[in-house]
């Protein structure tokens, strides 16, 4: 069966009136998540964990991914009204979108934004539909040694190319391996920093380390350096663009996915740098280059357009590799966990009602959001008026409920209270938290993969490099490493 | 604090000040330690199955904490530090609020101490309450309210609709 026959085949899964409905209230969840300053697609997803206790995985996933293009359209929402992005992908929206809001041109800005991620999101999905299943049959007998691999990855690419710290990001890894061992050994049943807790022979749940890290974390420390007086958004009218717009951003448009997609594939964080670099690009060709830094359009068309395209790249990854690149992409690979399904080369000949159903419902989704961000704009900048004790009250309140709801034991909210006084004291030194998540979510795995492989190779440490893909992967590894000195060479030498 | 004139202990406490990420490094080292030694009391006689036994990562990961806190002690006395975090609601420039962080903590606590007995309705309605007030809600009229409903329908969606089961309590006993 070839992609399309899949895709049309996903629609019919996605087209279903009841997974139309996850796929409206992951949107709407979405956009209300975006606008809301404080959290991120991360923590939504992780607060909303718990529901796959309850629901199918089809279900649940479509709800997912429709949280994470939604928070996309909806971050823009508040970067250009209220010039405080939340979401790192969002800040340069802020650059040109926030002095054109502030010259009365909110409206147009919004609209290019809304667009922006309607046709990169259209785009990066196309190229999703186009590359899976391609990267999917070149991964599909890999073994053992090449899952190792290509989890070492991952280790090395969220501590080394995200942050400004080397050290803090491996520091912050090695608390979230430490956490993962928590509990009976897979493979021997022997007790792991178990302490003789019978409650912990389970190991720590993912749910309670992320939903402590991205949720309780985030709300205490938000709680400790609370900003009095909240800053005024700008009000706004109805998005439209004219004529004249349209002819400055449409281009502008169909460049930033290129940008975006293959930036989101790569663990390379997510929106940050491809949106950056969109804006970089557009004000080159700019023909207005004056505008710029007063609000030109195209500065707000490229850089969104790049931003939900790298959702779709990320899909990429962490579907046929089971890699994680973002936060976001981490927490639903610890919702396939729950579900007890290994993404991966595998997962479209295993589950392919799931992996079609999904990404044709990224298409609805997509329809969706452009319909309700374009009208509906006003009332979503309504949301940034929310009382600020409320939010955070709330989240600390869903939280609760998604941890107690794991299993039911009050220890697993002390636990979760415990994790989260962690993830604050990681903001206050500036350790990044998803070095911590990626090291608990894929470190027991790792380690099963890392221990099966030499099994094969009866001990012998040749026999996990001895695939082509495996030591393609670890060639990548040593440039990661290497990246910096190679840098500092080249600068010195110019 | 300030206005007081320079004491001898004054230079340490503030170069403690400056240098409170060392307490970082402290608890990685602890951390360290602790996976250490729980790996290396591991009897593994019995249960070793293929070359590598269930004591190796803990090793490693082990001594990667105690490598990483010497490396992270080193950088912080060469003046290198975290930077904290920023977001939209957060001003850096006020000094750390300890007060609420405090104050949330116990809350949340009490939360968890009578989620069993007063089941979750009350519970979640009175974190939710608690935790508004101390971060600075006074509104005695609409903050209960809204916590009451919101602890209300959250029981309901899980208990009812997602099939998650959440203690009710004497409350919805009588209900």
């Amino acid at each position: 069966m070839n992609a399309l026959d899949s895709l049309l085949h996903g629609f019919g899964t996605a087209l279903t009136p009841l997974n139309l409905l996850w796929a409206a209230l992951g949107v709407l969840l979405g956009t209300a998540i975006g606008v809301l300053p404080g959290i991120g697609p991360a923590m939504a997803v992780a607060l909303l964990l718990p529901v796959t206790y309850g629901l199918d995985p089809v279900a649940a996933f479509i709800m997912f991914a429709g949280i994470y293009y939604g928070a996309m359209f909806g971050g823009s929402t508040t970067s250009i009204l209220l010039n405080t992005p939340g979401e790192s992908a969002a800040v340069v929206a802020a650059m040109e979108g926030n002095p054109m809001a502030k010259a009365g041109r909110g409206a147009q800005a919004l609209a290019a934004a809304a667009i922006g991620h309607f046709a990169g999101g259209l785009i990066g999905t196309i190229l999703l539909v186009a590359l899976a299943p391609a990267v999917a049959d070149l991964a599909v007998d890999i073994g053992a040694p090449d899952y190792f691999a290509l989890m070492v990855l991952a280790f090395i690419a969220v501590t080394s190319v995200l942050g400004s710290s080397r050290v803090r990001g491996l520091a912050s890894l090695l608390i979230g391996l430490a956490i993962g061992l928590v509990g009976l050994d897979q493979m021997t049943g022997q007790q792991r920093l178990t302490f003789g807790f019978l409650q912990l022979a389970d190991g720590v749940d993912v749910v309670i380390v992320a939903v402590g890290l991205f949720a309780i974390g985030e709300a205490l420390w938000v709680a400790a350096h609370l900003r009095r007086g909240a800053a005024e958004p700008i009000p706004v009218g109805r998005p439209w663009l004219g004529r004249e717009d349209v002819r400055r951003t449409w281009k502008a448009w169909l460049r930033g996915p290129f940008i975006g997609f293959p930036f989101g594939a790569i663990p390379a964080g997510g929106a940050e740098i491809p949106t950056f670099l969109s804006y970089v690009m557009e004000k080159r060709l700019s023909k207005h280059p004056r505008e710029w830094g007063k609000g030109a359009i195209e500065g707000v068309a490229g850089p969104e357009s790049a931003a939900s395209a790298s959702a779709a790249g990320t899909l990429v990854s962490m579907l046929t590799l089971g890699l994680p690149t973002t936060a976001v992409a981490a927490v639903m690979l610890a919702a396939f966990q729950q579900y007890g399904i290994q993404p991966g080369p595998l997962l479209f000949e295993r589950e392919p009602d799931l992996v079609w159903g999904l990404i044709a419902s990224l298409f609805v989704g997509m329809v969706l959001l452009l319909a309700l961000n374009l009208p509906l704009a006003p009332l979503w900048a309504r949301l940034l008026r929310i009382p600020r004790p409320y939010l955070y009250a709330g989240i600390l309140f869903f939280a609760a409920v998604g941890a107690y709801a794991v299993g039911g034991e009050v220890v697993d909210l002390v636990i979760l209270l415990v994790i989260g006084l962690v993830g604050f004291g990681m903001r206050r030194y500036g350790l990044p938290v998803l070095p911590a998540v990626i090291g608990v979510i894929l470190g027991p795995a790792a380690e099963q993969q890392l221990r099966r492989a030499l099994q094969i190779s009866d001990g012998s440490v040749t026999g996990l490099v001895d695939t082509p893909f495996s030591i393609t992967v670890y060639a990548v590894i040593a440039l990661l490493l290497t990246w910096p000195l190679l840098g500092r060479l080249v600068r010195r030498n110019r | 604090m300030s206005l007081r004139t320079q004491e001898p202990s004054a230079g340490r406490r503030s170069w403690l000040r400056d240098h409170s990420e060392l307490g970082v490094c402290g608890l990685l080292l602890a951390l360290g330690v602790l996976v250490l030694t729980d790996a290396l009391t591991m009897d593994v006689d019995l249960t070793q199955r293929g070359p590598v036994g269930p004591r190796t990562v803990p090793l490693a990961v082990g001594g990667g904490l105690l490598v990483i806190a010497v490396l992270l002690a080193v950088d912080v006395l060469r003046g290198g530090r975290g930077r904290a975090e920023g977001g939209e609601d957060v001003d850096l420039t006020e000094p750390a609020d300890w007060r609420t962080v405090t104050l949330l903590a116990g809350i949340f606590l009490g939360a968890a101490v009578l989620i069993e007995p007063a089941g979750f309705p009350v519970a979640g309605a009175l974190l939710f309450w608690g935790a508004a007030f101390a971060l600075g809600s006074r509104r005695l009229d609409r903050d209960p309210l809204i916590a009451a409903v919101l602890s209300l329908v959250t029981y309901g969606v899980f208990d009812q609709l997602l099939g998650v089961p959440l203690p009710g309590g004497p409350l919805m006993g009588v209900l």
